[in-house]
């Protein structure tokens, strides 16, 4: 039996741990709500249903909206996701089923780098290689640069979620005399469905906000495009030129138009992870 | 009866070491052989051998003759192997995402079955085999192989491997991780299995492999010392060894 001493002690060390991390998870969770809070506050008063179904009105006029960058930041989106996602998700099912060995080490190696290559650069690259071979801007340029940032994120969170499938499902799948590819496809990956998920809409979001890369691929558009061969506005480059502007029309719609970015990340992540999870729930198949 | 399972001269390694030195062995078929020895001794990857898992370790081979009813199972893709020799783990492995019915589905549907009658059948006759048909009847499609208890979950698994109708079953300490009841459920089980395959079983517990077993062999340090009916090993050994494990001197 301890004393009453080292009794007191410990009871006193263990209440100023929690206490510290209770305090911590306030300031990250605080600083989350208050910039939440902020766009709110200086965002929500423009927005009305002309931001989200007109274009940007001439300088001098006021009204107007962001519906051509609202619907190429979708556009773009998509086509980065569409390239993105699958090319990333094989190479983490190599990573974690198949690459052992030195090619699997340089893969894994150059996911790593890739993640820590500035936007900037991503955005140069897709430029030299889309925008300089067609001659011009366009929304698939916007989706390669983003899709290239997307690939090393869902890279790593497909193989780290693939390797916490225990070893002895794929056990069982082999012992039935079921090919690995099969294993792979119908077994391991829906059991890793849901960390899976989490990389994607991670990556996703990451994206979503992201200025640099599209700033000479998609280039910004001040009409509606919907062809993926043209120029196309975006709401990143929207709010990062209407945030440098002058007129205070313009600044307003900013605020507006990064609420509503938020607003669109965290609503297609959670719809997404809701139909997904709520299939998986079910059970079957 | 004849023999279902001949092994000759087989070998196995993990890296450069030598698991197994050199084993013959004959299972006799419909009847259950039971695999006994300390841990470490090469009856894990004896059995593991018989339906090539052994080599899904990247660093593991094996040398050697296996035959099971005229097939020759070092000649054959290994696919072939695992569809006529079930195996049931130590630890019950359900597939998490799907459900009762996908669980036993799962070796004909991923291997191409796609009828419905089939598949229906299929699932209801193996559940009965494995006893487990009156637990989960009215759940098939609604419960998750996960969700059963562990005792339930290792009956799924049996289910499941006897689903793809193996003519051997190899069990790789399937109670051990297991309570009393459900121990005694799965040994029943056994009883009724080799009316109709070769079973092979590995095992931790002496009484498990007198109770369900009518041949015995004894691994000790990767060689098998002794291989014979399990009444003669249990009463009446050959080899000092056997005697000194039976008898709990060692192991």
């Amino acid at each position: 039996m301890p004393s009453k001493f080292v009794q007191l002690r410990r009871q006193v060390t263990d209440r100023f741990f929690t206490g510290l991390a209770a305090g911590l998870s306030v300031v990250v969770i605080g600083a989350l709500v208050a910039i939440f809070a902020y766009l709110v506050l200086r965002g929500a008063g423009s927005l009305n249903w002309a931001f989200f179904t007109q274009i940007q009105k001439p300088v001098g006029e006021s009204g107007g909206g962001m519906a051509n960058g609202i619907v190429g930041s979708i556009m773009i989106l998509v086509i980065a996701s569409c390239m993105g996602v699958p090319l990333g998700i094989g190479a983490g099912v190599y990573l974690a089923e198949f690459g052992r060995g030195r090619l699997g080490r340089l893969v894994r190696f150059t996911a790593d780098v890739l993640n820590g290559v500035p936007s900037i650069v991503i955005g140069m690259v897709a430029w030299g290689l889309v925008v300089v071979r067609q001659k011009h801007f366009s929304a698939f340029a916007g989706g390669v640069a983003l899709a290239i940032m997307m690939i090393p994120t869902v890279t790593r969170a497909t193989e780290e979620m693939l390797l916490l499938v225990p070893q002895s499902v794929r056990e069982a799948a082999f012992g039935l005399g079921i090919p690995q590819w099969r294993t792979t496809l119908s077994i391991t990956l829906p059991s890793a469905r849901a960390g899976i998920l989490t990389g994607v809409m991670l990556a996703f979001a990451r994206i979503a906000g992201e200025t640099a890369p599209l700033l000479f691929t998609a280039f910004g558009n001040q009409f509606w495009n919907l062809s993926p061969g043209q120029p196309i506005a975006a709401m990143p480059l929207q709010i990062y030129t209407y945030a440098l502007s002058p007129y205070d029309e313009w600044h307003r719609q900013a605020w507006a138009g990064a609420l509503v970015l938020v607003l669109l990340i965290v609503g297609t992540t959670t719809l997404v992870r809701f139909v997904f999870l709520r299939r998986m729930l079910g059970g079957a198949r | 009866m004849g023999t279902a399972v001949e092994v000759r001269d087989l070998k196995a390694w993990f890296g450069k070491t030598e698991a197994l030195h050199g084993i013959n062995m004959s299972v006799e078929s419909n009847h259950a052989t039971a695999v006994i020895g300390p841990s470490g001794c090469g009856k894990s990857t004896f059995i593991r051998c018989l339906n090539r898992m052994h080599e899904t370790n990247p660093e593991a081979k094996a040398e050697g003759e296996v035959r099971i009813g005229g097939m020759d199972v070092y000649d054959v893709p290994a696919v072939d192997v695992r569809r006529r020799v079930g195996m049931v783990f130590q630890k019950p492995n359900p597939f998490p995402t799907m459900s009762i019915y996908d669980n036993v589905a799962a070796g004909l549907k991923l291997n191409g079955t796609r009828n419905r009658t089939t598949l229906d059948d299929c699932v209801e006759r193996s559940l009965q085999q494995a006893a487990l048909w009156e637990e989960v009847k009215d759940v098939l499609k609604k419960k998750s192989g996960a969700s059963l208890s562990g005792g339930q979950q290792q009956r799924l698994c049996i289910a499941r491997a006897l689903a793809v109708n193996p003519e051997v079953l190899l069990m790789d300490e399937p109670a051990s991780a297991l309570d009393p009841i459900s121990t005694a459920k799965i040994e029943d089980l056994i009883f009724e299995l080799k009316q109709k395959l070769t079973i092979v079983i590995v095992t931790h517990n002496m009484q498990q492999a007198s109770r369900v077993a009518e041949y015995t062999g004894f691994f000790l340090m990767g060689n098998l010392v002794e291989f014979d009916k399990t009444e003669k090993i249990f009463t009446n050994p050959s080899d000092k060894r056997t005697e000194d494990y039976i008898t709990g001197r060692f192991g």
